[in-house]
């Protein structure tokens, strides 16, 4: 008797822990959603920005910009990788956060699945910045979003490397030229040109000036102009101007490369200005050449604020308010003066150059650059993007020709 | 595991029915009141079991497969309204040019792997197994690159096998070889992702062999010495088939890792050069994340290939264990 009745107490114990855990399980799931209705005094903030710590100047403007609102910022900062995925998650949970801050690629995708509100229904005002770096964040004649910041690439390079082969820098106008350069630079020992051509979003990220600036356009990757700008890069790797190793560079090993102080370029971004100046030997910058003269356009980079799609739709009008506060002409100064980015108001960008005339090549690249989903590629993008980093890589490696590896390129596209 | 939970409880509850069922009316009281209480109790013991089961492996399981047998797009990802296509994604995959390549890779990489991680494990093993002087701290240093987390080692390896700057490159130059392009050049990615995965591998093998031989008692060599058998002879006819199950599961478990490798070459080559290097973990990857677009359908399609592929060798690794019983 008292032993079964033992067993029965057991049982019943372990029951109630069974149905508990499994309530709990259950019920985590809801509260996450109903807590952040009930507390309608916070609103969440999600950023490609995990270098910021709490207490960093990006923090304090979000919680600055909260105060103003009157309302409570709860931030958090992602891996700019996982954020995309983070976001559509949270959408699909009915979770998004208030205010969402997404590369600018991004935004088309995000809008495609429906998680991001236009400026018609989130009244953001989008009529000060330059129309070249809003269209990343167009898509089907409605604005999404408005970006942060911009950035861009260009080309840096080592006025010690260029002076010992003899090379005026003045001469390099056109890819004829540059390659001269180059030429020169590896007759003198030391190395041409270093750039990441790596098999991800980051490799197409830098082929695409070379590639914009032969005339080619996204939607015919099998055109001549295409393969004149694939064979450019080919041809600088087999004479040994460019090492091997662009093929797995990302930007930042290519940095390395270049801060090593052997290279005489470096296709690079904006944000390596503060990596330049500790690199310890003298710069120089120039837009990217085009084929035949001129600067060619260098894609875009940098971030958009967004406005999520919320179920009380109540909450964009606080949302609108921190986004308004944190892109007005102050505070964007200061953000991108702390991201090193180009601001994306001509206003401000006066203002930036004022302050460091060094940001002026910087400011011309980025009013010259092209969004990568604008000309209304939005999400056809990202198919075309994973083709033409498949192309340059093969085209690199030796597998396919430049022309054989960008006519599969086009005909996978379809 | 499974199997000792199992048994208990379904004899009580088959006992329960048969008894009913052959007696209805007079049978029912005495059988309800006495197993009913074991029999609440087995299920109580069971709940949290079967419930961590569910939550982490049936429903992750089954959302994957849902997920492949849909036709997901970013929009129909976050509404949840994604039309049923049936196999179409698995068509896709199937007839896409990746498909025939990485199914390739995956199989080289896997052999290649299994067989020098278990080759060089044992010789290590029977190695250690003399307990000579500071053979634990050089079995401990051997263990080195299994302590390591994945990222560092790989990154390491990246950078040794640098094609211009690479130490590797550099000893090779010191001896006369010219420059190799160990990671971009599409005849050689492979070769070097299988590289490192071997050296991360040997560890395991190492510990799990080195721990079948110590239960192989001494004195069967003793005895084998005594009639003449030389070191090689002892090993074929006394370690090697000794060690038969424990062999087994190790190669199991090394299958069933190396098919599952990821991060090593997700960060030596991207899977690349040009597909190269492309097993199906990192195929699935690509797919599902490796884009700004995520194609989540075919890239669940890919990741059930691959859990098919485990539980076929899961399959065959039961059945030869159980003829070894058997026998």
């Amino acid at each position: 008797m008292n032993r079964s009745a033992r067993r029965r107490l057991t049982a019943a114990v372990l029951t109630v822990v069974a149905v508990t855990t499994g309530a709990t399980a259950c019920s985590s799931g809801a509260s996450g959603t109903s807590t952040k209705a009930a507390d309608s005094g916070t609103y969440t903030v999600w950023d490609p920005y995990p270098q910021f710590a709490k207490g960093s100047a990006w923090t304090n403007l979000l919680d600055k910009c909260g105060t103003e609102a009157g309302v409570k910022i709860k931030r958090t900062g992602f891996d700019t990788s996982d954020l995309t995925n983070k976001s559509l998650l949270a959408a699909q949970q009915g979770n998004s956060a208030d205010v969402l801050i997404v590369d600018n690629p991004v935004v088309s995708t995000l809008a495609e699945a429906g998680v991001l509100t236009t400026t018609d229904d989130n009244k953001l005002d989008t009529s000060k910045v330059d129309p070249n770096l809003l269209a990343a964040g167009q898509s089907g004649g409605k604005t999404y979003g408005t970006p942060i910041g911009a950035n861009t690439l260009a080309l840096y390079y080592n006025k010690a490397v260029l002076k010992k082969a003899g090379v005026d820098i003045a001469s390099v106008k056109d890819w004829k030229s540059l390659t001269a350069a180059l030429e020169k630079v590896k007759k003198a020992g030391k190395k041409g040109i270093t750039f990441s051509a790596i098999g991800t979003e980051e490799g197409s990220f830098q082929f695409l000036p070379w590639y914009w600036g032969s005339g080619a356009q996204l939607t015919a990757l099998d055109s001549g102009q295409a393969v004149s700008a694939l064979s450019l890069w080919k041809n600088w790797l087999d004479k040994g101007y460019a090492p091997n190793s662009v093929i797995n560079n990302t930007q930042t090993t290519s940095w390395q490369e270049f801060a090593s102080g052997d290279y005489a370029f470096a296709e690079n971004g904006t944000w390596q200005l503060a990596n330049a100046d500790k690199a310890g030997f003298d710069y120089g910058v120039i837009p990217v050449p085009a084929a035949t003269g001129g600067s060619a356009a260098a894609p875009t980079g940098g971030e958009f604020v967004t406005l999520p799609v919320q179920d009380d739709t109540g909450r964009y009008a606080t949302s609108q308010k921190l986004v308004s506060c944190l892109t007005n002409s102050q505070n964007l100064l200061d953000t991108d003066t702390t991201l090193s980015y180009v601001a994306p108001t001509s206003e401000v960008q006066d203002k930036q150059v004022a302050a460091n005339a060094e940001l002026k090549p910087w400011v011309d690249a980025v009013k010259a650059a092209k969004g990568r989903t604008s000309d209304d590629l939005g999400t056809k993008y990202p198919k075309i993007s994973e083709q033409l980093w498949k192309a340059v890589q093969s085209a690199l490696s030796g597998s396919q020709s430049p022309k054989d590896a960008l006519t599969a390129a086009q005909s996978a596209v379809k | 595991m499974n199997r000792t939970t199992r048994a208990p409880v379904a004899l009580p509850v088959r006992d329960g029915n048969g008894a009913a069922v052959a007696a209805p009316f007079p049978a029912r009281t005495t059988t309800r009141r006495r197993p009913a209480s074991p029999q609440w109790a087995a299920w109580a013991f069971l709940a949290p079991v079967t419930l961590y089961l569910v939550l982490f492996y049936a429903y992750p399981l089954y959302r994957n497969l849902d997920l492949s047998l849909r036709n997901y797009t970013v929009r129909s990802f976050v509404q949840g309204d994604a039309p049923f296509t049936g196999l179409a994604n698995y068509r896709r995959v199937f007839e896409d040019p990746t498909f025939a390549p990485a199914l390739l890779h995956t199989v080289v990489f896997t052999g290649v792997c299994l067989v020098f991680q278990y080759a060089i494990g044992l010789a290590l093993a029977v190695f250690f197994n003399q307990n000579f002087r500071l053979s634990a701290t050089l079995r401990a240093l051997f263990l080195v690159p299994w302590l390591l987390p994945l990222i560092v080692s790989a990154s390491t390896w990246s950078w040794m096998l640098n094609s211009d700057s690479g130490i590797v490159n550099a000893v090779l130059h010191a001896v006369g070889i010219g420059p190799v392009n160990w990671l971009t050049s599409p005849s050689w990615s492979l070769t070097s992702v299988i590289i490192a995965n071997i050296w991360i591998g040997v560890p395991f093998n190492l510990v799990v062999l080195y721990s079948g031989l110590q239960s192989i008692p001494t004195s069967l060599y003793e005895a084998a010495a005594l009639d003449g058998a030389n070191a090689w002879r002892r090993f074929w006819s006394i370690t090697f088939p000794l060690l038969r199950p424990v062999s087994a599961i190790t190669l199991l478990l090394g299958l069933v890792y190396t098919l599952k490798v990821f991060d090593i070459i997700w960060i030596m080559t991207k899977g690349g050069p040009a597909d190269s290097s492309t097993t199906f973990a990192t195929w699935s990857y690509q797919l599902g994340f490796g884009n700004l677009l995520p194609a989540f359908g075919p890239g669940a399609a890919v990741g059930n290939l691959l859990v098919v592929a485990a539980l076929v060798f899961g399959l065959i690794y039961l059945k030869v264990q159980r003829k070894q019983a058997l026998s």
